[in-house]
């Protein structure tokens, strides 16, 4: 016990100290504006991928599946959002969200029931499954909506930027932020704190024994499945007004997803959590400073955590 | 989930080895025909042909780690795409001559595979999975944003064919045989590797990694030495991609590209040496043919990908020799 929280305040220095570095260093070559909106572009992009990345670790701790199509649905859900503002007159974006998040749940629950749930004794086989699936959606957006990006707009309430000592914060991706951890708290609250989240635990830790003393697993798996889905679909929305949906949009998020994954540890939510702002940061601060290597800098923070806990900072079960 | 092999044991199919004249006979008319094929065929089959014996080294290649090493990489066109670049970027911006980008380009790929090999081997099964994957996702974001390097979107054109021993290789037919030549060898060298002792022992890390390490067996060093090789010939089939398209973009480092070679793998017959190939006959020419009709390949990749995974997990070429064991057997 008293490791692990050595480690957890650990990890949470060196997402502060990578951010405060990075701050400082950009506030000293461009202006301290420049710096709180790169910074704050960091936390919001982080919040985002910790909406993705929960689901899929989720999804990998206790179905022990590599869920490759989470980049497509959350694509799926940008697109479904956009689509639900721009048919509908006045429709907010939290609704949108909601929508899109359902929806995109439903899907996953499809996915899981009849296609997954068949092969769930080759686990290559659904991750190559999830893989083929993520190819049709991405394809279907493209058929549907075309190649052009299409644009989410931001609630009029949130566009006007806050002035702090003198400085624009940028309200949205303070929103963004806000929700991310809203959702970080409200999911480690349905884990730690009620039976389906008990429920999980026991499956992630012992299935067979889970399994024994009459938990549903089978239904667990689809509950959770859907649960990914549906946040990786409403994560899509709300990143909508910061990157708008378009063809590409899962290319560019799965990668980023999996990185934190394999930092953070599969399976666990805090992991997840962590990893989101570190990659936050760094893919932030690495575009913002080092645009033509940015790709490259990910390298780094994956490769240290590979070289000394291949399990991943809070991963308790390997890979 | 440390050792996902560990419970599935995966009974090796029995090597049986009738060298029966009739065997033997078929062989040496494929052999024939396929150096033969030019003399027959038009223009459009001879390049078709071309990029299936390209695909197909690289599905071989990658067969040595899904098939044999039971390690389902998710990053191979790391290798083949690396490798491209590398001997299209010293060609023609580096100021090599062919040979030399050529020696460059094998060489820093295999560096680099050791490398990716150092880090993906940490994992087995699904992390495993999920580290080639993303490696690969990193260079791909690399060949596309390093635009001052890798010209970005646009790729790397002016690639020339070399002229090995003063040969003209850009008529279609000089480049299907020499190709062939290098599929030859491509293939009789990972058979060696793979019939060899390290071949078995490869196997046996594969279906028993406990046990092999009980034995005395390096599972880790075994599973490396196979990553780098595998990585080379993966280079190899990238030198005659670039070579074949005379130009190189970041789709080939894509997640797509990865699963094409996954597919044929899969597809053919995992563990097989004839699989890959077959299943790079099906892909290639599926994409070549599908592309003429409909733009959604794809959408007809995944669709594809289920199909096989849902109905013949095994493979064609085991599948196919299944239902023809059954066929027989029910003739007796």
């Amino acid at each position: 016990m008293q490791s692990s929280q050595t480690r957890t305040v650990l990890a949470l220095l060196a997402v502060v100290l990578v951010g405060a570095l990075g701050f400082s260093y950009i506030a000293s070559i461009r202006s301290a504006q420049f710096a709180i909106v790169q910074t704050l572009n960091s936390l919001a992009l982080g919040g985002l991928l910790f909406l993705l990345a929960a689901g899929f670790s989720l999804i990998f701790g206790l179905m022990r599946l590599a869920n490759l199509t989470h980049g497509a649905l959350f694509m799926l859900g940008a697109y479904i959002g956009a689509n639900i503002m721009r048919s509908y007159e006045g429709v907010s974006l939290w609704v949108a969200m909601l929508g899109s998040g359902i929806l995109v749940a439903l899907m996953g629950g499809v996915l899981e029931r009849f296609v997954l749930r068949k092969l769930s004794s080759n686990s290559l086989g659904q991750v190559l499954v999830t893989l083929g699936m993520s190819f049709i959606i991405a394809d279907a957006c493209l058929i549907i909506w075309g190649g052009d990006p299409i644009p989410v707009p931001t609630p009029p309430d949130l566009r006007a930027p806050i002035r702090l000592f003198g400085y624009a914060f940028p309200t949205y991706r303070l929103a963004v932020v806000v929700l991310a951890i809203v959702a970080a708290v409200a999911l480690y609250l349905l884990l730690e704190r009620t039976r389906l989240g008990a429920m999980i635990r026991a499956g992630v830790d012992d299935m067979a024994m889970a399994r024994a003393v009459g938990i549903p697993v089978s239904k667990l798996f689809t509950a959770v499945f859907m649960l990914g889905a549906g946040i990786a679909g409403a994560a899509g929305v709300l990143g909508g007004p910061i990157m708008s949906a378009y063809p590409g949009l899962d290319a560019d998020m799965l990668p980023l997803a999996l990185i934190v994954v394999i930092l953070g540890g599969v399976g666990s939510l805090f992991g997840a959590f962590v990893g989101s702002f570190i990659i936050g940061f760094v893919y932030t601060f690495g575009t913002a400073l080092l645009p033509d290597l940015a790709y490259v800098i990910l390298f780094l923070p994956m490769i240290l955590v590979i070289a000394f806990r291949p399990q991943g900072l809070f991963g308790r079960i390997a890979a | 989930m440390t050792d996902v092999t560990d419970n599935t044991t995966i009974a090796a199919p029995p090597v049986e080895r009738r060298n029966s004249g009739l065997r033997i006979a078929l062989y040496a008319a494929l052999g024939i025909l396929l150096v033969a094929l030019p003399l027959f065929s038009g223009d459009f089959y001879i390049n078709l042909a071309s990029q299936i014996l390209i695909a197909a080294i690289f599905a071989l290649s990658l067969n040595l780690l899904v098939g044999y090493g039971g390690l389902s990489s998710l990053g191979h066109a790391s290798f083949l795409g690396l490798s491209a670049y590398f001997a299209a970027w010293f060609f023609t911006r580096g100021g090599l001559d062919h040979t030399s980008a050529a020696l460059v380009a094998l060489l820093g790929t295999t560096i680099v595979a050791g490398f990716f090999g150092l880090i993906a081997l940490r994992a087995s099964g699904l992390g495993f999975l999920m580290i080639t994957l993303a490696l690969s996702q990193v260079l791909w974001g690399v060949a596309f944003r390093w635009a001052s390097v890798t010209n970005g979107d646009n790729g790397l054109s002016g690639m020339t064919r070399p002229m090995p021993f003063g040969i003209d290789l850009n008529g279609p037919a000089a480049f299907y045989w020499f190709s062939l030549v290098i599929f030859g060898i491509s293939f009789v060298l990972m058979a060696i590797f793979t019939e060899s002792a390290f071949g078995s022992a490869l196997r046996g890390t594969r279906d028993q990694p406990r046990r092999m390490a009980a034995l005395g067996f390096d599972v880790w060093l075994i599973r490396w030495i196979t990553f780098v090789y595998a990585g080379f010939w993966g280079a190899v089939a990238g030198l005659l991609y670039v070579y074949y398209h005379k130009y190189i973009h970041p789709t080939s480092l894509s997640i797509t590209a990865s699963a094409e070679g996954l597919l044929s793998v899969i597809a053919g017959g995992s563990g097989t040496l004839g699989g890959p190939v077959v299943g790079s006959i099906l892909v290639v020419m599926l994409k070549n043919y599908a592309s003429a009709y409909v733009e959604r390949w794809n959408m007809l990749l995944g669709i594809v990908f289920l199909v096989i995974v849902i109905f013949m997990p095994e493979g064609l070429v085991p599948g196919t020799k299944r239902l023809w064991k059954r066929f027989t057997g029910g003739a007796k």
